[in-house]
């Protein structure tokens, strides 16, 4: 099997791997991250249902910027070329 | 058991378009180009058709744009800038307007080409931003000022000083517009994306078992409620954010 692969074959497939890789690491901690100022902003809405708003438009503050590493990395496995 | 045809397009097939009319280079005119100027009409017409006739009770058109301009104001401007940020509103309505409408041509039917899954839009709309916001903390800041109260933020150890202000220069000055723009083009691009793999999943089922596109086509339709929601969301935290940048320009941290 190994000695029939065409010559670039191996670095195509390894590429492919590493685009899984870099997208899937880069989801790990903005997933828990964004777990995280969710749920603390749900608890404050419940205890204080009168600042939902100011809570809410904090809350997509947090969710941008936790978000965009997760991106940057949706964007990275784009970028890396066999 | 026969094998499905399934062959996924690859990515520059999908967002790339060839020039039309006969144009090329830099100027050539392409499909997101005319998206992106139809956009621009589409917004500067929908104000200008609300704020013809303006009357004290609104109706119709007039009564949608109001409540656009409200919930910037009410959404935007007064939790993130504070009262005085009010003279900004022109700027941030359009900027939501004219990302949504980009936005939302992701999935009105023959369209279906979000303008922003291209990087050259958001790229500008972030320079543009980052432009301002640099220039609003000098002008009102004045040059030191502004450098000092974005790289030495107070209460902070003097030692801290040493980590903090290479963190806070590359954070303010790189990141920020980097940022900005990957956001509204990364997310545009991965719900153009899902909606295409849906899409072509549903049309191999399809071919061969008709009933197996059941659960992959409700999901489609699924999805492309759900860039509906994307759309506005992107166009809302686009907003918000250059107004949090401005309105941190204009006055410094305590």
């Amino acid at each position: 099997m190994l000695a029939q692969q065409t010559p670039g074959e191996l670095a195509e497939g390894l590429t492919a791997v590493g685009r899984g890789i870099v997208y899937g690491g880069a989801a790990i901690g903005p997933g828990i991250g964004i777990g995280i100022v969710v749920g603390n902003a749900i608890t404050a809405m419940a205890r204080q249902p009168e600042s939902a708003g100011m809570v809410r438009t904090t809350m997509f503050l947090g969710i941008a910027f936790t978000e965009a590493l997760a991106l940057f990395g949706f964007v990275l496995s784009f970028i890396i070329a066999g | 058991m026969a094998l499905i045809a399934l062959e996924f397009p690859p990515v520059s097939h999908l967002i790339e378009w060839p020039d039309l009319f006969g144009t090329s280079g830099p100027f050539g005119l392409n499909k997101v180009v005319l998206l992106t100027f139809l956009a621009a009409i589409l917004v500067l017409a929908f104000y200008l058709i609300a704020g013809r006739r303006r009357s004290l009770v609104p109706t119709g058109v007039q009564n949608l744009a109001e409540s656009v301009v409200e919930f910037i104001q009410e959404g935007v401007i007064l939790q993130t800038m504070g009262p005085e940020g009010l003279s900004w509103t022109p700027f941030l309505l359009t900027l939501f307007s004219f990302i949504f409408v980009s936005n939302i041509f992701g999935i009105i039917p023959f369209i279906q080409m979000p303008v922003n899954a291209r990087m050259a839009l958001p790229a500008f709309l972030a320079i543009v931003v980052w432009i301002l916001f640099n220039f609003i903390g000098i002008k009102s800041q004045g040059l030191a000022g502004y450098f000092k109260s974005m790289l030495f933020p107070p209460g902070v150890p003097k030692a801290l000083y040493i980590l903090v202000t290479p963190i806070e220069f590359v954070s303010t000055i790189f990141v920020r517009p980097l940022s900005l723009a990957v956001r509204l083009f990364a997310n545009l691009l991965a719900g153009h994306l899902l909606l295409v793999s849906f899409a072509v999943i549903s049309a191999a089922l399809f071919e061969a078992t008709v009933v197996g596109a059941v659960l992959p086509g409700g999901l489609l339709i699924a999805l492309t409620g759900f860039e509906v929601l994307v759309a506005v969301l992107q166009a809302f935290i686009f907003t918000i954010l250059a107004a949090v940048y401005i309105g941190g320009a204009m006055h410094p941290e305590h």
